[in-house]
């Protein structure tokens, strides 16, 4: 085994653990500074997240994430594909709620073509980013609990989640590869049992968090491993761009469902929950609030759910009907057009946000005027929160670790692209 | 809004601004290269406009002659909840810009990313290594002239 001394400058130190070389002994075992790795497969990474620490006995000295296992290359492929191509795409960014990914894709094209969709549309999308960021929560709490131990609530929360994912099924034809969305409107309709599905679900939802509360809001050992760990100040979150419930939870008040409403957002009434503390709690408090935010708005949006068309009218850039495809020649040739060369947007570029589960999740569009974008650029909430892991964990133990991470609650489908 | 913020970067950097756009009400800003993180530290301590959060930042390769290459940089001001863009050209043959890490910390690994898949250098960068692809990787994969399906064999698959 190659011993290393502790003289050698500490970069190469890095370099050589990146190359998989050995630099786990130093010379003096008094001075038992280590370098580790964790991860790409790790159970408590979330997906395949690397992390080096450098350790000084039990307490990291420093720590650097390596991103890239999970690079599919997606913003090459956008451009390379139509805008209606790219939808299936987008449920494999963040692969815990693929349905709100889908509108965000469908909102920013919109923008850039030019489009609305109808009011019962909008509704429809909106159940759907807050059954996503409900069932996204869900895991969050539930791994995050599983980290330290709690693996009963992990159990729990899954179960609930099931249940939306059967609503998913139903909506959508899908439990998890929704492509649910189209550009201008959505692929069907929202049906009555649907509505009896989301009612039998939320009736239930209240208890059923409480017994999630019951399990952890007075467990000492719970509490005791993820107060203050993990604290970023509130200067820091905002300059590392920080969003989502990790900059709520640093006490930054910025929901851009109220602060750049998109959708029926203004028409719905919502609380934007903040904590002062900025620990791995307050992120995990922020999550649970947010879920009974999440069901307050999916109550509100059942009721106001207006009749009509869920497609917009606009057949030269919107898809048509299926039925109408078959029977009828104008709409055939539309088809055609639409899915041979795509919409043709004006030439451009746009930037449209909305608050995923996890924060901003955006897209930058360049469009030369022809079908496929020119350029796309993802802007991933998980790669952003991630950059904030080694001010997070510095000081810290090394158990302290995989608290922060499954307090981030980073997606590696999104975070690699 | 767009008005003033555009009226407020002008009459700073009068010299700086090479033109502006609105489009579906997002304004961009074109402005000279060198100065980039001087108005950008501008746009972050103007308590008026107080773009204090860097959302994204990114390249675009135009694939043309002159000024091949851009780097887009969102920003959003948290107090007036206002979005803005700014844009550099930057030449093929020396794709050099001038690094913002000092500026917003977001920065850091939005810059490695943009140096991973077009080969863009930021000056002044503290840790410029690529962020998703192999640090020996040769190729720019976002670059117009890489093909889709890759380069055969430009990553060595490890041997039995």
């Amino acid at each position: 085994m190659p011993v290393r001394t502790l003289e050698e400058p500490r970069k190469s130190q890095i370099q050589a653990a990146l190359e998989d070389q050995d630099t786990s002994v130093a010379l003096d075992p008094l001075e038992n500074e280590m370098i580790l790795n964790m991860g790409p497969q790790h159970p408590a990474t979330h997906g395949v997240l690397r992390v080096l620490v450098r350790l000084d006995g039990e307490t990291v000295t420093g720590c650097v994430p390596e991103l890239g296992y999970l690079h599919r290359g997606y913003e090459k492929i956008a451009e390379n594909s139509t805008y209606h191509e790219f939808i299936p795409h987008t449920d494999r960014l963040d692969y815990l709620s693929p349905l709100s990914n889908n509108v965000a894709y469908a909102l920013a094209v919109e923008k850039l073509v030019g489009i609305e969709v109808p009011l019962r549309a909008q509704y429809i999308r909106v159940l759907c980013c807050e059954m996503a960021r409900v069932a996204s929560h869900l895991v969050a709490v539930g791994t995050m609990g599983m980290d330290v131990g709690a693996l009963t609530v992990l159990l729990w929360t899954f179960r609930e989640r099931e249940k939306l994912m059967d609503i998913f099924d139903v909506l959508t034809g899908a439990r998890f590869t929704t492509s649910y969305t189209r550009i201008g409107g959505l692929q069907q309709d929202w049906t009555p049992q649907c509505t009896g599905m989301l009612r039998t679900f939320l009736d239930e939802f209240d208890r059923d968090l409480a017994e999630v509360e019951d399990l952890l809001y007075k467990n000492r050992i719970f509490i005791d491993r993820c107060e203050n760990v993990g604290y970023i100040s509130r200067e820091d979150a905002i300059s590392l761009g920080l969003t989502g419930p990790i900059l709520r939870a640093a006490g930054v008040s910025r929901d851009l469902r109220r602060d750049k409403p998109y959708l029926v957002y203004p028409e719905l009434d919502f609380d934007v929950v903040t904590y002062s503390e900025s620990d791995s709690l307050a992120r995990f408090y922020v999550r649970m609030e947010e879920m009974k935010q999440s069901a307050k708005i999916l109550r509100q949006a059942l009721e106001k759910m207006p009749s009509g068309p869920i497609h917009d009218r606009d057949t030269k850039r919107v898809l048509p009907r299926k039925d109408r495809t078959y029977t009828r020649m104008e709409e055939l040739i539309h088809d055609f057009m639409l899915i041979n060369l795509g919409i043709d947007p004006p030439v451009g570029e746009v930037y449209f946000g909305i608050e995923s589960s996890r924060g901003e999740f955006g897209l930058y569009i360049v469009s030369d005027g022809t079908g496929n974008p020119w350029r796309m650029k993802i802007r991933s909430p998980s790669m952003v929160n991630l950059s904030a892991l080694p001010l997070m964990i510095k000081g810290g133990m090394i158990s302290d670790i995989v608290v922060v991470i499954g307090s981030l609650d980073p997606v590696m489908g999104e975070a690699d692209k | 809004m767009n008005q003033l913020i555009l009226q407020k970067i002008v009459a700073q950097f009068p010299k700086s601004v090479q033109g502006s756009d609105e489009f579906r009400g997002d304004l961009t800003v074109r402005v000279k290269k060198e100065d980039i993180a001087g108005i950008c530290s501008f746009l972050r301590d103007d308590p008026e406009l107080s773009f204090d959060m860097l959302v994204d930042l990114c390249g675009v390769d135009m694939y043309r002659p002159e000024g091949r290459f851009e780097v887009v940089y969102n920003m959003y001001s948290i107090r007036n909840k206002w979005y803005l863009r700014l844009k550099v050209l930057v030449d093929e043959e020396k794709p050099i810009v001038d690094s913002v890490t000092s500026v917003w910390t977001a920065a850091n690994w939005h810059e490695r990313e943009t140096y991973d898949m077009y080969g863009i250098k930021f000056r002044g960068h503290p840790d410029l290594r690529r962020m998703y692809m192999p640090e020996d990787y040769e190729y720019y994969p976002l670059r117009k002239d890489f093909p889709l399906m890759g380069v055969p064999d430009s990553i060595p698959l490890p041997r039995k």
